[in-house]
């Protein structure tokens, strides 16, 4: 009994940071004299009011998740990877190159080879720095971050010259904008709303890493190189390759959420200069979305719903209530800290059952997110 | 045109510059320092530095006194790093994590703050330039070091008295201990939670400088992001440095240098795309961090939340 109470605490400590985030989120409403009651009131009616609002909360949701697979990964592996902005934005570029070079192929040939470019892309930005990581034992947190801002310079950059769609090149505007995709390259829809079939795609997607980690060989290892890189080293596991594995695989399925955004929502690329203007944060909120589904690739679904309803319900608030959508960034933020803070409430009651059954030895299997936090050290 | 970048002027506008835009940098990165070598990574660097410029800009702008700006920034960033010593202290959260949550509430707050409380990009008229007497008249050197703002040579000198206090006070002593072994720290009487505390807070502070330096100092306007990647790349000059303030000193030179070269590169209409050349200090970055860390040994307890033998 005891037991599966804790069992259910440790499940609902994820909604208690996000209920503890809007309670936040209230005071700054309160402060800044605008009813939260009102403004959580537009938020919800914009994210679930009606079919096309649900829709839009699930395309939102898509890319969120389909990041989130990838932090997954990331973080079951013991490597932080923050560079999905820029892993989708490469992927994205190398998606619509391909979209935009295949003439009179079937659609869905084009669309599939679309989707395994914005696969490789995200791959390769991504696999950088899993590379300096494991061989040049350079801080991956770091590297990601930079990585996200050479994408974004470099897409700014091909769409403002080599990408740009032909017909801006006669006006005077040069809108930096990539030509649309022609209507067979797009992913088909799923009902008469925006939905597309990325949101399947990425569901299924969630499915087969939940087999990969939990179920298959390889899996197995990049979850061992996560918990503990020197057990794993005498384990005779190559740790360096994993930890690039899991980077590329991360960096892998954000660059898929670039090039199903490009197929599934816009037709095109376009930049505002920055990387939020095309990923709308998606590659921040996806770590987010993970974090709250305890980093497990099912759990990680209904996360990114609800962090797709905030996003799309954001909107809503701030025609309604006039309060900027930033406010959901700064919500993102606080349920961050909340969740890893949290966990110390895990980790304690987990000492406590160690401790009943009269092991008093180390912790090998503590929660995860602080596996992650181990310091690694390359093979000497 | 490459030969005007030659010309003594523009070689000077360029010295001078980079000398100004390595004060972010140094407030950002001295900052970092002391948390690093306590033992504590933080990440929330940006955030807090956005945090500082809004609230500088914001009070200035209010109340017409920069001096005011800046202690606001002063306690904005203080209670964002007292959160943050909150966090990974007591509740010994993931410190990499918890420091990308505490970016985003930043970047998401002055971005709400801003677009709530101003709406528009407005600007104040920053903390002018100090002439320091005789120095400045030197030629050369005088218009390069010493005509600048009351916040860059605070930032210089942060430098010294950051070695000093790390490497010549008792305190310093307790830091590096707290970061090295905080065992061995804790069991001769050091409180590891206080100097975290204190490190933390510092940082938050000095971050919360960093911001203002940027909003009431050298460009005078607040926008969204503003920082755009600038605390992040604060956090890596101090693998750069080598956790030392001197070291961190030529980090953030080069950086600046470097960004100076490359906006220049721009006023001068050499054919560079600017898209390219905003991305070198981010490669540099990575560069440089594949560099410095086969150098130099980190802290051994960073990253480490510490339990008092629980």
């Amino acid at each position: 009994m005891q037991a599966r109470l804790n069992a259910l605490f440790d499940a609902l400590l994820p909604v208690i940071a996000t209920l503890a985030a809007l309670a936040v989120g209230a005071l700054v409403l309160l402060l800044l004299r605008v009813n939260p009651l009102e403004a959580y009131g537009a938020l919800w009616e914009g994210a679930f009011g009606n079919r096309n609002a649900l829709a839009e909360t699930l395309v939102k949701a898509t890319p969120l998740l389909l990041v989130g697979l990838g932090i997954c990964i990331a973080f079951r592996g013991g490597v932080i990877n923050i560079g999905g902005e820029g892993q989708m934005v490469v992927g994205a570029l190398l998606g619509t190159l391909i979209g935009l070079n295949f003439n009179d192929w079937p659609g869905w040939i084009v669309v599939f080879l679309a989707l395994v470019g914005g696969f490789i892309g995200g791959a390769i930005w991504g696999g950088i720095p899993g590379l300096l990581k494991a061989y040049f034992n350079v801080n991956e947190i770091l590297s990601t971050i930079m990585m996200n801002a050479i994408a974004v310079q470099g897409m700014n950059f091909l769409l403002r010259g080599p990408m740009i769609d032909p017909a801006q090149m006669e006006l005077a505007s040069k809108i930096p904008q990539t030509a649309r995709l022609i209507d067979a390259y797009r992913l088909p829809r799923l009902v008469p709303t925006r939905l597309h079939l990325g949101a399947g795609i990425a569901v299924l997607l969630a499915i087969l890493v939940y087999i990969l980690l939990w179920h298959t060989t390889l899996g197995y290892r990049i979850r061992a190189v996560g918990q503990n890189p020197h057990a794993s080293r005498y384990a005779g596991i190559k740790v360096q390759r994993y930890v690039v594995l899991a980077l590329f695989l991360s960096g892998a399925f954000a660059g898929l959420a670039g090039a199903t955004q490009v197929f599934g929502v816009n037709y095109r690329m376009i930049t505002d200069g920055s990387a939020t203007g095309f990923t709308g944060s998606a590659g921040f909120n996806g770590i987010v979305a993970a974090l709250f589904g305890q980093l497990h690739p099912v759990g990680t679904i209904p996360a990114s719903i609800l962090f797709g309803a905030l996003l799309v319900g954001a909107n809503k608030m701030q025609r309604v209530v006039q309060v900027p959508s930033a406010l959901i960034t700064a919500l993102n933020g606080l349920v961050v800290i909340f969740v890893v803070s949290s966990s110390i409430w895990r980790q304690r009651r987990q000492r406590q059952r160690l401790r009943d059954i009269g092991t008093e030895s180390e912790l090998t299997s503590s929660v995860e997110i602080n596996a992650s936090s181990r310091k690694w050290e390359g093979d000497s | 045109m490459i030969a005007e970048l030659f010309s003594a002027t523009v070689l000077v506008g360029i010295l001078a510059s980079g000398i100004r835009l390595a004060t972010p940098y140094l407030y950002a990165g001295i900052g970092e320092t002391f948390g690093q070598r306590s033992g504590v990574l933080n990440l929330g660097v940006e955030g807090q530095m956005l945090i500082g410029a809004f609230f500088s800009f914001y009070i200035s702008l209010v109340t017409g006194d920069l001096w005011l700006g800046l202690l606001a920034a002063v306690i904005a960033g203080a209670i964002m790093g007292l959160a943050m010593a909150f966090v990974t202290v007591n509740l010994q959260a993931e410190q990499g994590i918890s420091g990308i949550g505490f970016y985003l509430f930043g970047l998401g707050l002055s971005d709400l703050l801003f677009q709530k409380l101003m709406g528009t990009v407005e600007t104040v008229s920053g903390f002018s330039k100090v002439y320091i007497p005789f120095l400045s008249d030197i030629p050369v050197i005088g218009q390069i070091f010493f005509r600048q703002n009351i916040l860059v040579y605070g930032a210089f000198a942060l430098v010294p008295i950051g070695w000093f206090v790390l490497n010549k006070t008792t305190l310093g002593l307790k830091i590096r201990a707290v970061g090295e072994n905080p065992e061995a720290a804790d069991s001769l009487g050091v409180s590891v939670a206080r100097v975290r505390y204190f490190t933390i807070i510092l940082g938050g502070i000095l971050s919360g400088v960093a911001g203002a330096s940027l909003s009431i100092a050298l460009l005078n306007v607040f926008q969204q992001n503003m920082t755009s990647g600038l605390g992040f790349i604060a956090v890596a000059l101090v693998y750069f440095g080598g956790w030392r303030p001197w070291g961190i000193l030529g980090g953030a030179l080069l950086f600046s240098m470097v960004n100076s070269l490359q906006l220049w590169v721009q006023v001068l209409g050499i054919p560079i795309p600017s898209d390219i050349a905003v991305m070198m200090p981010y490669i540099l970055t990575i560069l440089a961090l594949v560099v410095a860390v086969s150098r130099v040994r980190a802290p051994s307890a960073l990253t480490k939340p510490f339990g008092r033998g629980e």
